[in-house]
């Protein structure tokens, strides 16, 4: 495999441990904010030293605490896309790129190739703080590949950025790694940017790496409560298997399930938009209605539900939810053959 | 008139300044990085000279320094010489003096410093001391300059410390406020006056090149 992680740290209370290995094929890290995925680009980057474990990339090892081997951040040659860009704000676009070229005959040459490349001649001399969001991000792009990487990390490339611009980088962004050949990590938490643009996925949960999986796996068939959230998926309750049905106990309902439930289901997902009005299905009051841009959003309480049980949360399309002629209390079902079933450890969420 | 004064002032006050520059640049790249028991330990001792009164550190000074301390003595045994009583002594006490103006103002720009600049420098293959050189000190420049604007008017208006350890020596020691001290307690109002009026018009200059250079700063940056 071209990278092979699998590094441990501990900061504070916080324990990272991360274990992956991918080819060519842009890999997304995803989680939710603190997970620790910038931490362990940093750690492959060789900003930060992990405690204890082993980095390889193409072939050269770039960390093992066995062998007391540590390359330091200028020989890894890991390109590394900052969240910000981290551009100089002193110098010039041009001087910028040369920083990333070490040979002084060939600086000249690498650089004016870049600037066409990106398209920033005209910029050229301009100074980051005088560029838009998008010459910054060709920029930093333009500086990494100068290096002539041996893999890419992008740390929350976008999430800087506006819903229009960031589109339009999105694009810039993947057709610039379409042409790099090597290990991409693309750091998100954002399912749907890495959905269109990495094909496996290492889902982070508090430092933890889980096993890597497909995108479509993610979104389809998660089987933790982390990737399930990642996913999209809104409703979550404790569950207790029986047989091909399921009882949540906080809801004080039994669901029946399309297939046999595994006995380490603990937990169900329940996405908004799989539950539906339905005058034989289960009673709900009406908590909340929250008209949202494109559906409606209501919070419903089951009327078997214990205190302090999670409200149910559903989407309708607007027109749907304006033809029911009860708003207080309404019957709903939940399609069985999309209830998530998910194995947490220690989630109490 | 004798214009030995100012230019000893002068003098003095360079010479300090750019011993506290890089003095004072170490001392904060070095200490900004370090835990923050060690951080504050240190930052009081090397602040201290900044609360206490100059006769203070003048007399701890001539402690370490006078011809018949260790370090005095020592030194006028090997190289002949009075640490003391010379034009140069003043340079000890205005260097203790406006240290800590250096060190904290260049701290404090060095800790608001975007440590991912430093990061993304060491990424892309630059060594440590590059980054230091051609990313830091320049996105610090602002600070580590108004330090040493700082020291140098310190170091140009020292009285307490340099008078206990250069003295008031006419064409040897004498500075501009050790003058117009000497001036008034002889009752030479209207000579005083004089160094009086060359003092506030140097002070008056000083500030106002520093104000222009600010201002072309701001229109250089030009930042959106």
């Amino acid at each position: 495999m071209p990278l092979t992680v699998d590094i441990q740290k501990k900061l504070g209370d916080f324990q990272l441990n991360v274990q992956f290995d991918t080819d060519d094929q842009p890999l997304a890290l995803l989680g939710a904010s603190g997970c620790g995925k910038s931490l362990t680009l940093r750690c492959i980057a060789g900003i930060l030293t992990p405690d204890q474990g082993k980095i390889v990339l193409n072939g050269q090892t770039l960390f093992d605490s066995a062998s007391h081997i540590n390359l330091p951040p200028q020989q890894r040659r890991v390109g590394y896309l900052f969240q910000q860009y981290a551009l100089f704000p002193n110098m010039s676009v041009r001087k910028n790129i040369a920083v990333a070229v070490p040979q002084k005959e060939k600086r000249q040459q690498v650089v004016q190739e870049k600037l066409r490349q990106f398209r920033l001649e005209a910029v050229a001399d301009l100074r980051p703080g005088q560029l838009s969001g998008g010459q910054q991000q060709r920029t930093a792009l333009a500086r990494i590949l100068a290096l002539e990487p041996q893999a890419i990390l992008l740390d929350e490339p976008l999430s800087a950025l506006d819903s229009y611009l960031r589109y339009q980088l999105e694009l810039e962004l993947t057709e610039t790694l379409e042409q790099f050949h090597g290990p991409v990590l693309w750091v998100s938490h954002d399912r749907g940017e890495a959905y269109r643009n990495c094909k496996n996925v290492c889902v982070l949960d508090r430092g933890q790496s889980q096993p890597l999986i497909s995108l479509a796996e993610l979104i389809h068939q998660p089987v933790t409560e982390a990737a399930a959230r990642l996913s999209g998926c809104k409703n979550y309750a404790d569950a207790v298997p029986q047989g091909s049905s399921v009882f949540l106990p906080q809801w004080g309902l039994t669901l029946s399930c399309s297939r046999e439930v595994p006995d380490a289901v603990n937990r169900v997902g329940i996405r908004a938009h799989h539950i539906q009005p339905m005058e034989t299905g289960v009673p709900c009051r009406v908590l909340r209605v929250i008209e949202d841009v494109f559906s409606t959003v209501i919070l419903l309480m089951p009327d078997g539900a214990r205190e302090g049980a999670p409200a149910l949360r559903m989407e309708l399309s607007k027109d749907v939810w304006a033809q029911l002629s009860n708003h207080d209390h309404i019957h709903v079902a939940i399609d069985p053959n999309h209830i998530l079933l998910l194995q947490s450890k220690g989630e109490t969420q | 008139m004798d214009w030995f004064p100012l230019l000893n002032s002068l003098r003095i006050a360079a010479i300090s300044t750019v011993i506290v520059f890089f003095l004072g640049i170490l001392a904060a790249y070095y200490i900004a990085r370090l835990p923050r028991a060690v951080k504050g330990v240190l930052d009081v001792i090397l602040t201290l000279p900044l609360v206490l009164p100059p006769t203070v550190v003048g007399w701890l000074l001539l402690l370490l320094l006078g011809p018949r301390r260790p370090f005095g003595a020592w030194f006028l045994e090997v190289f002949d010489a009075k640490l003391v009583m010379t034009w140069w002594s003043a340079i000890f006490a205005t260097v203790v003096v406006a240290f800590p103006l250096m060190y904290r103002t260049a701290r404090g720009a060095f800790e608001s410093f975007d440590q991912n600049l430093a990061d993304a420098g060491r990424t892309l293959g630059r060594s440590n001391s590059w980054v230091f050189w051609h990313v830091q000190m320049p996105c610090c420049r602002q600070g580590i300059m108004a330090g040493a604007v700082l020291a140098f008017a310190r170091g140009l208006g020292e009285y307490g410390a340099t008078s206990m350890v250069a003295g008031y020596m006419p064409h040897r020691t004498a500075t501009i406020s050790t003058t117009v001290y000497h001036l008034w307690r002889t009752d030479n109002d209207a000579q005083a006056l004089r160094w009086v009026v060359v003092n506030v018009a140097l002070s008056a200059i000083f500030l106002l090149v520093i104000n222009l250079l600010e201002t072309k700063q701001q229109q250089k940056g030009g930042n959106r």
